[in-house]
C-alpha cells in the first residue's frame, strides 16, 4: 500500500468526503421529504432540514399506505427475498454437491444445462414462466413469487468451484469414518461452505428484495404487492396528487432491510473470513 | 485385529493397468511397509485395501472375509492420510470423535476413548483447538488419534510422515512403531523412504511399476535382493552394477551387483578391478569414494571414516569378498 502523508492525506480524505456527499445527498433529501408535509414539499425551495412530521408520515405509511399498508408489503418482500435466498442456496448447494461428488450418467450434460440457464434471466423467459405459474394457480401467492426465481446457475457454479477446492482426502476420510454421502454433506461440506453461504445470502437477498418486473406481473392483489413494486404503484395516475411524504417514507423503509442484512451478515462474513480454513 | 490377504490383486485405470497382481498373506499384528519409487502404485494398492479404490480383479480379505464389495467403513480399517485430511471446522476432539459418533457410540464412551487416545499421543492440551491452530507434527498426531480411537482391525498409512521435517520424522517414526507394537494392530504403511521402510517393517513389499518385486523382512531383502530393482532401491548409496564380463563372471547377458559397503580399496596390484577415483566425499563417520572403471561404469565405495581418503584421479584397486557378489540376468531377475 502506498503510504500517504501530509497534504496527500487531507486531499484524499477531501475527495472521499465530497464523493460521499454526492451519493448521500439524494438519500438525505428523501429523508427530509419524509418528515415534512405535502404542501412544504411542493412549495420551493425544498427544505434541507428534517421537519416535525416524522412519526406521522411513517406511521401513516406503515399502517395504511396508499394501496396497501407498507408493513404488509415489507412482509411480502421479506418472504419473497428470504424464500429466494434460502431456496437458491439450498438448491444450488445440492446440485453442486451432486455434480462434484457423484459420477452419474449425464453429469456433464446436467452441468452444462444448468450453466446454460445463466443466459436465461427472468426477463427473457417471463412470458412462458408467467404462463406456467398461472397454470399452476400461483398468481397472487408466495409460491408464485418465489419458485420461478429459485433456480440459480450462478450459485451452483460458485459452490461447484468451492467444492472442487475441498481436498478429496476429506471426503475419503469421512468415508472411512463411516459417513454416508448426505452425512458428509451436512457435517463437513456445509459447515465448510458457511462463508460462501453468508456472502451468497447477502447477494441473493438483495436480488430477491429488488425484484420488480416479476412481482408486478404475478401479483394483482394489492395485499400481495412487494415493496419495490409497491412504491411504483403509489405514483398517482391521472390528476391525483402524489402523497410525496408517504412515498418517501416508504422508499426509505424499503431500503432499510437490505442495509440491515448487509450490516448483519457483514459481521458473520468477516468472521468467516478470519476463521477461513486452509 | 485381523489378518489381511491380497490375492492376485490388480487395478486398471481405464485401459492402463497400474497394479499387475499382488499376492501377500499378512499375519495378525504384522507391520507391513509398502515401499517403492513415486508412481509405482503404492497408494493405489493401499487404497484398494481401504476400499477407496475399486478392485479391478483379484481379492482382498480382511480377517478372513472377502471385502471387495464392502464400503471402507464396513472393513474395520482406519487410515492416516499424507495431508492428514482433518476436518478443518471441527475441534481436535470432534475430529477424533466423528467416526465414533457416526457409529452411534454413547457420549460417555466417546469422551473416554478420545481421552485415552489423546493421552497416548500426548495431544490432550489441544483437544479444543481447530486443526489450523496446530503445528504439522501435532496435526499428524491428531490424524493418528483419529485412527486409533476407532480401534480398527487394520491401520493404513499413506506416507504419514512425508510432510514433517527430518527430525520430527525420525521421532514420529519411533512413536508409530512403538504404538503399533503396543496396540498390536495389523498395519500397512506406504512410504518411498527406504529408511522408514527398513526401520518400521516386520516385512516389506518392494514395489516396482505395479509389481511386488520382493516381499520379505527388511534385512532379508537387503541381504538377498531378488531383482536388480530391489538391489538398487534398497540400500544407500545404491548397489553398484557392472557388466559381469568385466570381472570375468557369467556372460554378456548378466550384471554383477556389489553394495558400496562391501567394497574395499586395495592396492592396484592384487585386486579384482582397477578404477580411477572421481571424487571422495568424507562424511566423518564414513567416506564415499566415487570411482570409474575402465568400461565406463561408476562404482561407489563406502569405507570407514578412519581409513585414508584417496586422492582425486588416483588409480586404485577394488576388492570384495566372493560371497557378497550378486549376479543378475539383464532382465532383472537374480541368478545367484
Ligand atoms: N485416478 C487415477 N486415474 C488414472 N491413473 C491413476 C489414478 N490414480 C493413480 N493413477 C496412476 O497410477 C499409478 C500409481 O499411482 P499411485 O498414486 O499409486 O503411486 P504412488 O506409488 O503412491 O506414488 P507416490 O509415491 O508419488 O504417491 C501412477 O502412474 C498414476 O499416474
Ligand atoms: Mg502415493
Amino acid at each position: 500500500m502506498v503510504e500517504k502523508r501530509g497534504a496527500a492525506l487531507w486531499l484524499t480524505h477531501l475527495g472521499l468526503i465530497v464523493g460521499l456527499f454526492f451519493i448521500f445527498f439524494p438519500i438525505w433529501l428523501a429523508f427530509v421529504a419524509s418528515t415534512i408535509s405535502q404542501p412544504e414539499i411542493v412549495r420551493p425551495p425544498m427544505p434541507l432540514l428534517p421537519g416535525d412530521r416524522f412519526l406521522e408520515n411513517y406511521s401513516k405509511a406503515l399502517v395504511s399506505g396508499i394501496n396497501a399498508p407498507v408493513a404488509r408489503m415489507l412482509f411480502n418482500s421479506a418472504v419473497m427475498a428470504l424464500g429466494i435466498a434460502f431456496g437458491k442456496i439450498a438448491i444450488s448447494l445440492l446440485s453442486a454437491f451432486a455434480i462434484v461428488y457423484f459420477r452419474f450418467p449425464g453429469r456433464q450434460l446436467f452441468f452444462w444445462l444448468i450453466f446454460l440457464t445463466l443466459m436465461l434471466p427472468v426477463e427473457v423467459r417471463i412470458v412462458p414462466t408467467y404462463e406456467v405459474a398461472a397454470q399452476f394457480g400461483m398468481l397472487n401467492s408466495y409460491s408464485g413469487l418465489i419458485f420461478p426465481l429459485i433456480a440459480s446457475a450462478t450459485a451452483t457454479f460458485l459452490f461447484r468451484q468451492f467444492f472442487l477446492t475441498v481436498p478429496d482426502e476429506l471426503a475419503e476420510a469421512a468415508r472411512v469414518d463411516g459417513a454416508r454421502p448426505m452425512r458428509f454433506f451436512w457435517d463437513i461440506l456445509l459447515p465448510m461452505s458457511r462463508t460462501n453461504i453468508a456472502a451468497l445470502f447477502v447477494i441473493l437477498f438483495i436480488y430477491g428484495w429488488n425484484q420488480y418486473l416479476w412481482p408486478l406481473l404475478i401479483t394483482t392483489d394489492p395485499s400481495m404487492n412487494t415493496i419495490v413494486m409497491g412504491i411504483k404503484q403509489m405514483f398517482p395516475s391521472g390528476d391525483d396528487t402524489a402523497d410525496w411524504p408517504v412515498i418517501m417514507a416508504t422508499s426509505l423503509l424499503a431500503m432499510l432491510p437490505p442495509i440491515l442484512v448487509v450490516i448483519g451478515m457483514q459481521r458473520l462474513f468477516i468472521r468467516g473470513l478470519v476463521e477461513s480454513e486452509k | 485385529m485381523a489378518t489381511v490377504t491380497l490375492e492376485n490383486l490388480k487395478k486398471s485405470f481405464g485401459r492402463t493397468e497400474v497394479i499387475h497382481g499382488v499376492n501377500i498373506d499378512i499375519a495378525d499384528g504384522e507391520f507391513i511397509v509398502i515401499v517403492g519409487p513415486s508412481g509405482c502404485g503404492k497408494s493405489t494398492l493401499l487404497r484398494m485395501v481401504a476400499g477407496l479404490e475399486t478392485v479391478t480383479s483379484g481379492k482382498v480379505f480382511i480377517g478372513g472375509h472377502l471385502v471387495n464389495e464392502r464400503e471402507p467403513m464396513d472393513r474395520d480399517i482406519a487410515m492416516v492420510f499424507q495431508n492428514y485430511a482433518l476436518y478443518p471446522h471441527m475441534s481436535v476432539f470432534d475430529n477424533m470423535a466423528y467416526g465414533l459418533k457416526i457409529a452411534g457410540r454413547s457420549k460417555a464412551e466417546i469422551a473416554e476413548r478420545v481421552a485415552a487416545a489423546a493421552h497416548v499421543l500426548q495431544i490432550e492440551p489441544f483437544l479444543d483447538r481447530k486443526p489450523r491452530e496446530l503445528s504439522g507434527g501435532q496435526r499428524q498426531r491428531v490424524a493418528m488419534g483419529r485412527a486409533i480411537v476407532r480401534k480398527p482391525a487394520v491401520f493404513l498409512f499413506d506416507e504419514p510422515l512425508s510432510n514433517l521435517d527430518a527430525k520430527l520424522r525420525v521421532q514420529m517414526r519411533l512413536e508409530i512403531k512403538q504404538l503399533q507394537r503396543e496396540l498390536g494392530v495389523t498395519s500397512l504403511y506406504v512410504t518411498h523412504d527406504q529408511v522408514e521402510a527398513m526401520t518400521l517393517a516386520d516385512r516389506m513389499i518392494v514395489m516396482n511399476e505395479g509389481r511386488a518385486d520382493q516381499i520379505g523382512a527388511p534385512l532379508e531383502v537387503y541381504a538377498n535382493p531378488q531383482t536388480v530393482f530391489v538391489a538398487g532401491f534398497i540400500g544407500s548409496p545404491p548397489t553398484n552394477f557392472l557388466p559381469a564380463l568385466s570381472v570375468s563372471r557369467g556372460s554378456t547377458e548378466e550384471l554383477l551387483g556389489i553394495r558400496p559397503e562391501h567394497l574395499r580399496i586395495v592396492g592396484p596390484d592384487k585386486c579384482e578391478l582397477r578404477a580411477r577415483v572421481v571424487n571422495a566425499e568424507a562424511l566423518g563417520a564414513e567416506t564415499l569414494v566415487h570411482t570409474r572403471i575402465h568400461s565406463g561404469e561408476y562404482v561407489t565405495v563406502r569405507q570407514e571414516g578412519s581409513r585414508p581418503v584417496p586422492e582425486e584421479g588416483e588409480e586404485v584397486g577394488l576388492g570384495w569378498a566372493k560371497e557378497n557378489e550378486m549376479l543378475f540376468f539383464t532382465n532383472g531377475a537374480r541368478r545367484y
